[in-house]
Order: structure tokens, then C-alpha cells, then sequence
């Protein structure tokens, strides 16, 4: 910095204060405040205590949310991020700090999170001498990011912020990790910041075919039983209204994968639930019936699929995806339409011949009601008492919230009750780990989720195992105050691993049972309320307590110890090969 | 060379940072996939790097698939596949003999002819032979060589390549890429059928 805009600086109000000589941290938090973010979730450590003493000075502008473990840290960024759209910013330091993120990092991928992982990383000058607490943190992130950037000069942090945010958030989401060195935390340089919108290598939005939009309009009006299958792609895409504007036009029957839940209510009369292993039985059937799929911001997982070679061969394939790495990854497409659904639907909307399809539809009912009278009537209204069942506490917790909280889950059994039984009348209402499936997402999700939309109810749902792998977050809780309403659903198994044992491994229980501690005590020493259930005329008057209660709130539920999900299609099989337990197949 | 299967030559653009060639290699890792050969370069474009990777499959799909994932990484610029028959290729490769073996041997001349080797180095200890050409090319030479006189020291470079078609320049395509940067909500508009 030379002489003279030092002398000018305090002299002339023409020179902004950000192009003083700041440090490092300085410019980090500028940069994060320039990209509009008032959130972190961290854990301080050596490698990245300059950027924490910088925060101290911004406690009014961006409050940061001191986790108890690294990966809770990214898992509560996660759930800040999917109900708020805003890029979710986890901080922690160098080595195990960075390690720890590992997990959350992978998991955000798979589900296309948009994050902003900050690591704290040993000086420049130690870089690759194995100094403590040192990790090849882009080494070994490079694989399960979108993007992954070490910053070793002061003078790059800036750019590479804007970097970070530009490509977290644009396109296809995911995560980018940013490991800062700590002398470039700490050397000082001029602030100024430009946001970037575009790279030369980076095509978040590929363009789309104008041909293509055609074929795909002609094949569609042309169908005479379409199924449209919907991902969470129009949820990140924001194309909530056209989807529908498009599904209602050509009236189109649809099933959500798990993380396009809530892109369109519950109730609304084309929507005919969940795809997949544990979907509902009705869009599972019609996959393999329909003669035009249309998949809309979905990827074909092999949870949804099931069996490639017997998956939709009848029909054609529409596929809208915002990502060509996904067209005719998994299933072969007779549309690919690439792009921005937000841009494409109503583009294909337009050359939509206005139909109804109401024959094609109620051959969707008899399913329907099959699945009723098989598994739903007996799981979430039991006749015959006996113990809880998960799925009638799911069930009584979503409608005594008006169908209009958050539902954040963990992994397992729960999860599939969870996400088959809960109900959504809003956008952004599911946040749950669906291509990883980490056990303890639920809690520090759900964290994140409440200061994502502070206005809304977050319910989690989490099961006994995985509220174990982060229960440390119960500090987090007691330490801000966060209400969450925390509902365990308690068999003291390992559930969804035991079902499988029980189905495929002839009822050999290896290492699933769980001894587990007094979950109302270990809540207790977290100063959070809590309530244990085992009889179900408890159960309402529990809820109920649980929902007017001010502040974070365990409700146990000790449910069936045996519980099965069902339906279910068997890993790898035909997506119409449907268990609905008892013996009753499809 | 592997029974049933295609050498597919993968030309790659990067930008010149720190990592990419990680980043490329872990997607072959995940698939299964192992690299033949490997040559890095700047490219004709300042600050853009050109790698060229062979590998064997014996499916086209896999490598549509691998393409449009090196091609989704942010530091990738354009990945694309070309066989064999779409390309001019070279590989250059360096053989190291003892002076005394080659002496011994006597005459070279028709070695020097038949393969058109030229020669780097001759000292009292060591003669060093290049030759460019195609991997069965520079393999021929080297079993000649190995079977009559003994090879000291043998390398051979990874393939480079040029496509024999026009296809669209990198240049061309980055420059269509900014256009199209400040023209999308031209297009949707047009199709759309609203004008100004």
C-alpha cells in the first residue's frame, strides 16, 4: 500500500474504509457479510482463532452458533440452507476440525446443498511439512465438493468468497470448502469486493434446445398416461408454481422423490406421494405401467428405481434436469431437456394442450386404496392396542401442527414414517439426508432448520440410534435456546437394520439391539423439557404439551419394538415387486 | 492392447489452477476406469491447460458418462472423446543403449532406416534413440532393439493428439459461452414470443 492512500484515507471521504489495509479475517468477514450472510455455525480451534477474534468485532452483523462438534456444524448449515434457500456457512479450524466436516460435506452433495465450508489451515510457509494439525483438506474434499479452493494469500480470500458463493449457489447447488491459511487470515492487504456471476469454465445453466422443448411438449400431449416424477430440483430451482402450472394444465398424475417432498402439497389431487423403496404403492405401480415419464429435477436414484432393466421400459422418457452429467445416467431418456426447470416449464407449458386424464388417474385408486387397507389403516390407526406404532405418532404430530411445520428427520425406520406420513402444505418443509442416509443429520439439522425459518414449528423426528451420533448438540440447544421440538421414536433397535435382518438375513440380530441410556435424563441435564411415552392415550396430550411448550422439548415415544415400514420394493428388485408385510404382496 | 475393448483418447481444458488433474483422476478412480497414457501441456490459449488421457472401454456410454463429469467440474473448460479413427496421434519414445553392445552389433544404418530414428547422444558409454510414431510403431522398435543389441533405459511419452474433423475451437466456445451469458433472457423471450 503506498503512501498516499494512506495520507488521502483519513483525509478524504472519498475513499471508502474498505480500501484500508485490513487483515485477512477482516476481509473474510466483510466478504461473507457482502454475500449476505448473518449465520455461521462453527467451532474455533488454533488454525482459524485470527478469523474467530475478527467475528468478535461483527457480533451485531453475523451471529455465529458455537456447535459441539464439527459436524454439526455442517449438518445445521445444511438445514439452515434447505428451508431458507439462503448457501448454508459452516467455520471450523484445521486437522480434526476439517476432518470432522467430512461427512456433512459428502452428504450435502449427494443431496445438492448449497454450502460454504470454511477451514482454518496451517500457515503457508508449514504446508505439507506435517505440522500439527495439519490435514490435505483439499486433498482429500476435492472428490465430494462442487468446488474445493485452498487460499494461501491474503490477497485471494476475497475473490475466492465470491468464488465460493458464485458456485455454491448457482447451477446445481453443493457444497465448496474454502481452507484458509492462517498467515493469509492474518497478513493484511486493500478490501474490495465483486460478487461473481460468471467464470469462464463454469456453465451452471447449460442452454437449452429450443428443438428439444418441442419434442418434449409433442410427446407429452401425445401421452395418454403420463406420470411426472418430481425431485428436489424444483425446489431449488424455485419452480414450485410452474411445476404446477404444468402438472395442472395437462393434468399429470406425479410422485415426489423423498427430497422433492413438499414441492407441491400433500393434498393436492394429482399428487399421489412417494417414490421408491418405501414409497407409496399407487406412482411405484404406474412407473412401469404410464406411457410418458416425465422427471422433473430427480435423478433416478437405485431407492427409487429399484431394478433398471425392468424400470419404466414401456414408456417414454422426458427428463428435465439443470444437470447434463444426469441425462441417461441411470435411465435411458427419449427427452432430454437441459436447463433451468424454472425457464423450461413454462416454455413446455405453453405448447401443452390443455387435458384431463381423469381415466388414466383412477386407475391410480384401486392402488391406493390397496395400500390403505394393507399398511396405512393398521399403522397409523391401530384397532387392536398393543404398542405404539411409529407411523400413528408421525400422524398425530403432523395434524396437531396443521400439516404446517418442518419436518426434519434422521436416518431409518423413522425417517420412511416420517416422510411417508407427514403431511406439507408449504415449500421447503422436508429436510432430510435422502443420497447419504447419515445417521445423525436429524438433530443438527433440525438446529439449523429453526434458524433457517425462525417462524415456523421444526418437528425432528429422530430415532434411537442416530440421536446418539450428535446428541452432543443437546448443548447447542441449552446454549441459544433453540426451539426445536424433538420427537424420539424409541424401539431400543437399530430398526431399519433389524427389518432387513428380519426379511434377508433370517432373523439374525446382529448387533442391532441397543441398550440405551434415560433419554429424558440426558435431556434434563441439557435443561431441555422432556416427556416419555409408552401407553397411546398418552400420546395426544403429550404432543400437545409438546407444541405449547416454549423451548426446545423431547417427547419419547417408546413404539413398537418389531416395526416393520412397509410397503416396501426389496433392494435391487422390480419397482412393482411391492412387500406390504404380513406376508401380502402386490 | 486389451481384447474387446476401444482406446478412447479423452482431450481435456482446464484452467491452469492447482489440483484439476486430482480432480480428473478420482473420476476415473470411481468408474473402474484406468489410464493408458497421460500428457499435460498449456495449451494454445494462455492459462488453459490441455491434457490428453487414453483409456480402454469396451463401452461408449461409460465414456459419454466420464466426459460429462470432468466436463461438470468448475476448473474444466471442455472434455470430449474421439477414437482412434477421428485422430492424428504421437507418442515419442527415447531408447537408451550401451555404445560398446551397439558397436559390437555393428551396423545400424538399416535400424535407423527402417524405423527412422533420430539420434540424440552418442558418447563412449551410451547412444540414445528417438523416435516418434504410434505406440506399435515405437513397441516394434523396442523389441528389434531389445532382442539384437539390449536396451539400457526405455520411456515412452503419453499420446498426444489433434482431432482430424473441424469441430468447434475452444476459443469459439468460450466466446459463445459469454454471449450466451448475456442472452439467455433473450432466447426465452423469443421463444416465448414476446418482443420488446
Amino acid at each position: 500500500m503506498n503512501k498516499d492512500i494512506q495520507t488521502q484515507a483519513t483525509t478524504s471521504p472519498a475513499i471508502k474504509p474498505e480500501t484500508q489495509n485490513i487483515s485477512g479475517s477482516e476481509i473474510l468477514i466483510r466478504s461473507l457479510l457482502a454475500e449476505g450472510v448473518d449465520t455461521l455455525f462453527g467451532y474455533p480451534g488454533g488454525a482459524i482463532m485470527p478469523v474467530f477474534d475478527a467475528l468478535y468485532d461483527h457480533k451485531e452483523e453475523i451471529r455465529h452458533i458455537l456447535v459441539r462438534h464439527e459436524q454439526g456444524a455442517v449438518h445445521a448449515a445444511q438445514g439452515y440452507s434447505r428451508v431458507s434457500e439462503k448457501v448454508g456457512v459452516a467455520l471450523v479450524t484445521s486437522g480434526p476440525g476439517a476432518t470432522n466436516t467430512i461427512t456433512g460435506i459428502t452428504d450435502a452433495m449427494m443431496d445438492s446443498t448449497p454450502l460454504v465450508v470454511i477451514s482454518g489451515q496451517v500457515s503457508s510457509a508449514l504446508l505439507g511439512s506435517d505440522a500439527f494439525q495439519e490435514a490435505d483438506v483439499i486433498g482429500v474434499t476435492q472428490p465430494i465438493t462442487k468446488w474445493a479452493y485452498q487460499v494461501r494469500r491474503v490477497e485471494d480470500i476475497a475473490w475466492a468468497v465470491s468464488r465460493a458463493f458464485y458456485i455454491a449457489s448457482s447451477g446445481r447447488p453443493g457444497p465448496v470448502v474454502l481452507d484458509i491459511a492462517k498467515d493469509a487470515q492474518i497478513n493484511r492487504c486493500e478490501y474490495s469486493y465483486q460478487k461473481s456471476t460468471f467464470l469462464r469454465s463454469y456453465q451452471p445453466v447449460p442452454d437449452f434446445e429450443e428443438e428439444n422443448i418441442k419434442k418434449a411438449a409433442e410427446v407429452i400431449n401425445n401421452a395418454k398416461k403420463p406420470l411426472a416424477l418430481i425431485g428436489q430440483g424444483v425446489i431449488l430451482g424455485n419452480a414450485e408454481e410452474e411445476l404446477r402450472a404444468f402438472l395442472e394444465k395437462a393434468d399429470i398424475p406425479f410422485g415426489s422423490t423423498i427430497l422433492g417432498l413438499s414441492a407441491i402439497p400433500t393434498d393436492h389431487p394429482l399428487n399421489f406421494g412417494m417414490l421408491g423403496m418405501h414409497g407409496n404403492v399407487a406412482p411405484n405401480m404406474m412407473t412401469n405401467e404410464c406411457d410418458v415419464l416425465i422427471a422433473i429435477g430427480m435423478r433416478f436414484d437405485d431407492r427409487v428405481t429399484g431394478d433398471l432393466k425392468t424400470y419404466a421400459k414401456q414408456a417414454k422418457v422426458v427428463h428435465f434436469d439443470i444437470d447434463l452429467a444426469e441425462m441417461d445416467k441411470n435411465v435411458k431418456t427419449t427427452v432430454k431437456v437441459v436447463g433451468d426447470a424454472k425457464q423450461t416449464l413454462p416454455l413446455v407449458t405453453e405448447l401443452l394442450e390443455k387435458k384431463s386424464h381423469s381415466e388414466w388417474i383412477s386407475q391410480f385408486n384401486p392402488y391406493v386404496q390397496k395400500e390403505y387397507d394393507f399398511v396405512i389403516n393398521n399403522e397409523l390407526f391401530p384397532q387392536n392396542g398393543g404398542e405404539i406404532k411409529m407411523g400413528e405418532v408421525v400422524n398425530k404430530v403432523t395434524e396437531a401442527t396443521g400439516n404446517k411445520a418442518i419436518c426434519v428427520t434422521d436416518v431409518g425406520q423413522h425417517q420412511m414414517m416420517s416422510t411417508r406420513y407427514f403431511k406439507y402444505t408449504q415449500s421447503r418443509s422436508m429436510v432430510t439426508s435422502g443420497g447419504l442416509g447419515t445417521m445423525g443429520f436429524g438433530l443438527p439439522a433440525g438446529i439449523g432448520a429453526k434458524y433457517g425459518a425462525p417462524d415456523r414449528t421444526v418437528c425432528i423426528f429422530v430415532g434411537d440410534g442416530g440421536l446418539q451420533m450428535t446428541m452432543q448438540e443437546y448443548g447447542t440447544i441449552m446454549e441459544y435456546d433453540i426451539d426445536v421440538k424433538i420427537i424420539l421414536l424409541n424401539n431400543n433397535y437399530l430398526g431399519m437394520v433389524r427389518q432387513w435382518q428380519e426379511l434377508f438375513f433370517d432373523e439374525r440380530y446382529s448387533e442391532t439391539h441397543l441398550k440405551n441410556p434415560d433419554f429424558i435424563k440426558v435431556a434434563d441435564a441439557y435443561n431441555i423439557k422432556g416427556r416419555k411415552v409408552t401407553k397411546r392415550e398418552e400420546l395426544d396430550d403429550a404432543i400437545s404439551e409438546m407444541l405449547n411448550h416454549k423451548g426446545a422439548f423431547l417427547l419419547e415415544v417408546v413404539v413398537e419394538t418389531k416395526g416393520m415400514v412397509y410397503p416396501m420394493v426389496p433392494a435391487g428388485g422390480c419397482v412393482t415387486n411391492i412387500l406390504l408385510g404380513n406376508g401380502q404382496k402386490m | 492392447m486389451e481384447d474387446n475393448k476401444t482406446l478412447y483418447t479423452l482431450t481435456i481444458f482446464s484452467e491452469n489452477t492447482v489440483g484439476v488433474l486430482n480432480q480428473i483422476t478420482t473420476i476415473f478412480t470411481r468408474r473402474q476406469l484406468n489410464i493408458e497414457t497421460l500428457s499435460v501441456s498449456p495449451s494454445a490459449i494462455k492459462g488453459i491447460h490441455k491434457f490428453t488421457i487414453t483409456t480402454f472401454s469396451n463401452d461408449e456410454e461409460v465414456m459419454k458418462k466420464l466426459v460429462r463429469l470432468i466436463d461438470k467440474r468448475v476448473d474444466i473448460l471442455k472434455a470430449y472423446y474421439n477414437t482412434d479413427e477421428d485422430l492424428v496421434h504421437q507418442e515419442l519414445a527415447l531408447y537408451k543403449l550401451s555404445t560398446d553392445k551397439v558397436l559390437e552389433h555393428g551396423s545400424i544404418e538399416y535400424l535407423v532406416r527402417k524405423y527412422n530414428v533420430r539420434i540424440l547422444e552418442i558418447s563412449k558409454d551410451c547412444i540414445v534413440f528417438l523416435k516418434a510414431g504410434h505406440y506399435v510403431e515405437t513397441q516394434n522398435l523396442f523389441d528389434e532393439l531389445a532382442e539384437k543389441i539390449g536396451v539400457l533405459q526405455f520411456v515412452r511419452s503419453g499420446r498426444i493428439a489433434i482431432t482430424k474433423s473441424k469441430v468447434e475451437r475452444l476459443s469459439d466456445m468460450l466466446a459463445k459461452r459469454e454471449l450466451s451469458n448475456n442472452n439467455r433472457e433473450e432466447q426465452i423471450n423469443s421463444i416465448l414470443g414476446y418482443t420488446d
